[in-house]
């Protein structure tokens, strides 16, 4: 039988709010592994992401503060121009270093330091994009025996970052937006 | 690589350089503290820290330049506008009523906060009854700090900071370009004070009436935090100003109730009267 994960890491960019609002949408109230959403944004800072995807979605969304604390049935999102990484105790702390891939948040650095902190007990999922931020958390994530879902590339707005992903992991599942959504329901 | 094993000699480096070289990482959080040391592992040509671990040890000069990817670094003149808007237009009014002024920017690194400040209190007409401590526990940050200089590709996010912060002046009458860097004016240095400070070891050293610590506690576990808040409180007198990153916040301290909300939007807090 295989493990549950106790955390869920995603990230998106191009075509992010569409992606994550339908997965979001599809979920049961309140319950499963905590998720944590890295989505690049233009540094518009006041934008309220955070906001415009609670709307849609059943579990309350929550933007990272430091050292935040997982909670079960809760959605996070990385705020803008901020990484967030996993502490040892599994709360969320926040890191203005330099970009990684261009990118802060970067996806890399979220799923590196979850993948170090929940090892097998641990789920990724890429989804759209037009860059190759998080192909090599998965494949970290992948390394260190937990699981990873990637975006079917012809479904996504902008197949560059799901490619990437598959590039550097072949043996991550490869599902459909819809899919996801209930792979999430049912197994985590 | 072994999990088990790369936090155990991460856990040796830091007790490590805490007994040679007085420098306290051991309560940094350590996700970050691993990425950057994973990129000081390159820059050093090592394999394990543990290999760092012994020529840290054995050559005296790696420490300094271990410590620039120890602590972090980054930021830019009037880094997240808003914030400096609040202290100008809510945090001065108050400081005005004040004969002389000391303000502390902890973990200043390379010096972007001190001086957007100094132009701020300028602008505001109180730069010449006001100290600055511009405090890190990093030598070479301190000597970059107060060379005051900066890239000039970065200059044009400065200049739009500084507008967007509500900034009466032209952020231009404050540096000169030279050879790709814009070098700031040594009349804003009259009165600062750079000094090495640690939050981890050292103590109070002045009361003073703005402290303000943008995106320095994120890089600490929650001990650290609250010891560092204590300092704060205690650095501060009644009604005294703290101001926090746009992502940081005191809720999580065991000092909260030291403290009252002030503008909390732009985590600005002020210190609460002893009962």
């Amino acid at each position: 039988m295989s493990i549950k994960p106790e955390v869920v890491v995603m990230g998106a960019s191009a075509g992010a709010i569409e992606a994550i609002t339908e997965i979001l949408s599809g979920l049961r109230e309140r319950t499963g592994a905590p998720i944590v959403i890295v989505v690049h944004m233009p540094s518009a800072k006041d934008t309220h992401l955070a906001t415009l995807l609670q709307n849609r979605c059943s579990r309350p969304i929550i933007e990272v503060e430091d050292k935040q604390p997982l909670e079960r049935g809760h959605v996070y999102l990385a705020p803008p121009d901020y990484h967030v990484l996993v502490e040892d105790d599994t709360s969320l702390a926040l890191s203005s270093e330099e970009p990684v891939n261009y990118s802060r948040p970067s996806i890399d650095v979220l799923f590196e330091s979850a993948a170090d902190v929940f090892s097998q007990l641990i789920l990724g999922i890429i989804l759209t994009g037009a860059n190759q931020d998080g192909a090599k958390g998965l494949r970290e994530i992948l390394d260190v025996g937990g699981k990873a879902l990637i975006q079917e590339p012809t479904e996504a707005h902008c197949r560059a970052m799901p490619d990437a992903a598959i590039a550097t992991c072949p043996d991550a599942r490869v599902m459909s937006l819809r899919e996801i959504s209930q792979y999430l329901n049912e197994r985590i | 690589m072994n999990k088990k094993t790369h936090d155990i000699e991460l856990r040796l480096l830091l007790e490590a350089i805490y007994l040679k070289y007085h420098y306290d990482f051991r309560d940094y959080s350590s996700a970050s503290l691993k990425r950057r040391l994973a990129l000081a592992l390159e820059r050093f040509d090592c394999e394990t820290i543990s290999q760092l671990q012994n020529r840290v040890l054995h050559n005296e000069e790696t420490l300094p330049e271990l410590l620039s990817y120890l602590t972090v670094q980054v930021s830019e003149l009037f880094r997240d506008p808003p914030y400096f808007k609040a202290l100008r237009e809510e945090v001065i009014p108050h400081l005005r009523t004040y004969p002389s002024l000391k303000v502390w920017i902890p973990g200043c690194a390379n010096g972007e906060e001190v001086y957007s400040m100094v132009i701020l209190f300028r602008e505001a007409g109180l730069e010449d009854r006001t100290i600055f401590y511009a405090t890190d526990i990093n030598a070479e940050a301190l000597k970059r700090a107060e060379a005051g200089r900066y890239s000039l590709d970065r200059v044009g996010l400065f200049t739009e900071n500084h507008r967007q912060s509500g900034g009466t002046t032209s952020l231009s009458d404050y540096y000169t370009a030279a050879y790709g860097a814009a070098i700031f004016d040594k009349s804003l240095k009259k009165r600062i004070v750079f000094s090495d400070h640690c939050l981890a070891s050292d103590a109070v050293f002045a009361e003073v009436h703005l402290i303000s610590c943008r995106n320095v506690l994120i890089y600490f576990r929650k001990e650290l935090q609250d010891r560092a808040i204590g300092l704060f409180r205690n650095s501060l007198p009644r009604n005294g100003f703290l101001g926090l990153g746009a992502k940081e916040s005191i809720r999580f301290s065991s000092h909260v109730g030291g403290f009252v909300d002030f503008n909390p939007t732009e985590r600005i807090y002020r210190r609460r009267g002893d009962l």
